[in-house]
């Protein structure tokens, strides 16, 4: 049984179809990237596991359970948390107030403060800014915090949204390594990304999504050198 | 050397015309008539006049704060242009009425008016006067900038004091009536209307002095009673405004407490408006609808020309609480998945259909229709009636100590946090395992219950409800009084109140005016002072910080 199972899900705006039958798999341990063009139905993916939409057909399981029934914010207390695509950090709360609201789902005080411990030594910058507003913070900066405030509610499934949008390829660099960080420590991650040479540069196993449908699935060094990604999102010839 | 930008010159000509425009737009509203009986300094001096002056002196004091340095004589000068332009504009205004009859079009247009223009000296030298007015009122304005900063600071505000003291006249003399040798004292410095020049005289003297030796003081940031932060002290000034909060009413007299009920009654609401637009973010425009369930249900239950009940009126205020409470909830739940505009309308519709229902005939027989509910019920302690404005107050006062209490303790609660997190984000809120629905549901809930309990004081205060009470424009107040004083902020409600509601109710002559002014507060506000007059720390430390900070995602 993998930890987080997508089956067949079709999802819609409205009238709109987004996805037309996604499914995929992320085994305990893994990372694994969803790679596709703007518009394919990446971040609908993502927001479809977290609960913010629901499939009109298909499930997702998190160990076995169907999370069907599950309001966006119960599916966070089941240990999955989200890195929201272009961030999304209260802007006008402070660095530390944003990493208290993503502890928001546990009770406990020495798990937060353990959690605390652990997004400060991830990223040391966050620590020394810690009163500052959210949105003076530089894009890196907010990225990195995006990230530690949904490591504090302990996920065992974190689900990031681009991480690397907008910004410069020196931080895109520290980000991923980041990422690989979190992952050793433990933490499952589904990664979604536009920016496939990176994303396929960390993960374990990857999907490649077009318009609604995953068109392609394979270990992450397979996808590197197959003929079709190289030429669709490697920009390779 | 500035080759792009417009030269001063012409930025303070435009401006000074633009100070002339709004001193003959109020003019034409009928302002500058309407304060022309209101002395400031008696004799000398009325609000109308300061009405048609103050533009001219505003608007040339803010063109030469935003023009690049200059030397002395030129800013003098670049002031003279536009306070000019200004007095330019009011003498070609009453030049014109001199010869068309405006007030075919404009009704306010009258002789008098062109009296209080010219200083009764006729057309011809009241235009000279204008201008050479205006002139003077742009050296003054450059005048002010040149000063160094000790003496200008003295001078502005001990001609702010003397200003703000002549205004307040009445209610001065009035609360000093009884205060014996002083008062005597006090009303020496008083004439019918306004100060006497002498005491006007004496009292910039006494303010200017007093305020001179504070700012020559070497430390400004010296700890004083005001700003000490030790527990001890802080208890002691909150004892203190308790005490004096409790005085109020025998200090006021029956007159000036009336006006304090209706402050109170605002800042119960707005306290309660705070935490659904200040706090979640969720922009509600029907909030007088619980202001109505809460009147109403206090009416139905007590009155006993209903002879439903007849209840007293703390047996039914748990009805009254519970019912706008649900009420709340009620509204809440069809607009949950609504935002911004949307929601905004639909609670606008729900302000209404109570109004109307309140108002129908069908439920006349239970509401009373458009005769509303007489003979409602007042608290009663012991033998001890609440019946007076006076006494009311100390009703109104002790609601606003646990609402404002509760306020107080909810903002930094976890449903506090929920409420700011939800109005950041929505989505990212409930990915941080936020129950949106219930969050949402509480701030609505917990406003209508505020509300509610506003509603429930008034009916007791009038001891009848009216559906005509029930007016948009209650929702309107609360909602600029929230706006003036600073979303989310809680001393800003209590200031937005007294901005909003005491200042019209203490300057009579506003009443005709005050939705305009309203409208031209809110808008200046939001140019200038978006975070309100006394902002949430939050919005200021926000706005603190990005003077220093790079913009968002520098690298």
């Amino acid at each position: 049984m993998s930890l987080l199972e997508v089956e067949n899900i079709h999802t819609y705006y409205g009238n709109i179809q987004a996805l037309r039958g996604v499914s995929l798999k992320v085994e305990k341990g893994e990372i694994v990237t969803l790679i596709g063009a703007n518009g394919a139905g990446k971040t609908t993916t993502l927001r479809t596991i977290s609960g913010l939409l629901k499939p009109r057909e298909g499930h997702v399981k998190l160990e076995g359970e169907d999370l069907a029934s599950y309001m966006a914010h119960e599916i966070v207390y089941k240990g999955v948390a989200m890195v929201p695509e272009g961030r999304g950090v209260f802007a006008r709360l402070t660095v530390m107030e944003n990493l208290e609201m993503g502890a928001f789902s546990l009770s406990n005080k020495e798990q937060i403060n353990r959690n605390l411990e652990r997004v400060f030594t991830l990223f040391p910058r966050l620590k020394e800014r810690r009163a500052q507003v959210a949105g003076t913070l530089s894009g890196g900066e907010q990225q990195m915090l995006a990230t530690g405030r949904a490591l504090m509610a302990s996920p065992s499934v974190l689900l990031m949204d681009e991480p690397s949008m907008g910004l410069a390829p020196v931080l895109v660099e520290v980000i991923f390594d980041t990422i690989q960080q979190i992952n050793r420590e433990g933490v499952t991650i589904l990664l979604v990304e536009q920016n496939a040479l990176m994303a396929l540069g960390v993960a374990h196993r990857g999907y490649v999504l077009q318009t609604g449908e995953i068109v392609l699935s394979d270990s992450a060094e397979k996808l590197r050198k197959d003929p079709t990604v190289q030429k669709a999102y490697l920009g390779m010839e | 050397m500035r080759t792009t930008s417009i030269s001063p010159w012409k930025q303070a000509f435009q401006s000074g015309l633009l100070g002339g425009a709004i001193a003959v737009l109020l003019a034409l509203v009928g302002m500058v008539a309407a304060f022309s009986g209101r002395y400031i300094v008696s004799g000398v001096f009325t609000m109308g006049q300061f009405l048609f002056l103050a533009p001219i002196l505003f608007l040339a004091y803010m063109t030469l704060r935003r023009a690049p340095q200059m030397p002395p004589f030129r800013l003098l000068q670049t002031g003279m242009v536009s306070g000019a332009a200004s007095g330019a504009v009011i003498a070609v205004f009453v030049l014109i009425g001199s010869v068309v009859n405006l007030r075919v079009m404009f009704i306010n247009a009258s002789p008098q008016l062109y009296g209080i223009l010219t200083f009764n000296q006729g057309v011809g030298i009241g235009a000279l006067i204008l201008l050479v007015a205006g002139l003077l009122l742009g050296a003054l304005a450059a005048g002010i900038i040149l000063l160094p900063e000790r003496t200008r600071k003295t001078i502005v505000q001990a001609a702010l004091w003397v200003f703000t003291i002549g205004l307040l006249r009445d209610l001065i003399v009035t609360v000093s009536f009884r205060w014996g040798p002083l008062a005597a004292i006090i009303k020496q410095f008083f004439a019918v209307s306004g100060l006497t020049p002498v005491g006007a005289a004496i009292l910039i003297a006494l303010i200017g002095g007093i305020r001179y030796w504070q700012l020559g003081k070497n430390d400004p940031h010296a700890v004083t009673f005001f700003n000490n932060t030790k527990p001890t002290v802080r208890w002691l000034r909150l004892g203190l405004a308790g005490v004096i909060l409790l005085l109020l009413p025998p200090i006021l007299g029956i007159f000036f407490s009336e006006i304090l009920d209706n402050v109170a009654m605002y800042i119960l609401m707005g306290l309660g408006l705070n935490i659904v637009v200040g706090f979640a973010g969720l922009l509600d425009l029907g909030y007088v609808a619980f202001f109505a369930i809460g009147a109403y249900v206090m009416g139905v239950m007590t009155s006993p020309e209903l002879g439903f009940f007849n209840m007293t009126w703390w047996e039914a205020l748990p009805f009254a609480l519970v019912t706008s409470f649900i009420a709340g909830v009620i509204l809440g739940l069809p607009v949950l998945r609504l935002r911004g505009d949307y929601l905004a309308i639909v609670t606008l519709g729900f302000g209404e259909i109570v109004r109307l229902l309140v108002l129908s005939d069908w439920l006349r027989p239970w509401l009373g229709g458009t005769q509303g509910i007489q003979r409602i019920a007042q608290p009663q302690i012991g033998n001890f009636v609440f019946n007076t404005q006076q006494e009311l107050y100390y009703l109104f006062l002790a609601g606003l100590g646990i609402v404002a209490f509760i306020a107080w303790r909810l903002k930094d609660s976890r449903l506090g946090r929920s409420w700011m997190a939800l109005r950041e984000d929505e989505d990212v809120a409930k990915a941080m395992g936020i129950n949106h629905v219930t969050t949402k549901l509480l701030a609505f809930a917990t406003g209508a219950l505020f509300s509610g309990l506003a509603g429930t004081i008034f009916a007791a205060k009038l001891t009848s409800v009216y559906p005509h009470s029930m007016n948009f424009l209650v929702s309107i107040n609360v909602l600029s009084l929230i706006i003036i004083g600073g979303m989310g902020s809680i001393p800003g409600v209590f200031v937005g109140a007294l901005v909003l509601i005491a200042a019209p109710e203490l300057l009579r002559e506003f009443a005709e005016f005050r939705y305009l002014v309203y409208g031209a507060l809110l808008v200046t506000m939001m140019l200038t002072k978006p975070e309100g007059l006394w902002p949430e720390e939050r919005r200021r430390l926000e706005l603190h910080e990005e003077e220093h900070s790079p913009a968002v995602s520098a690298d």
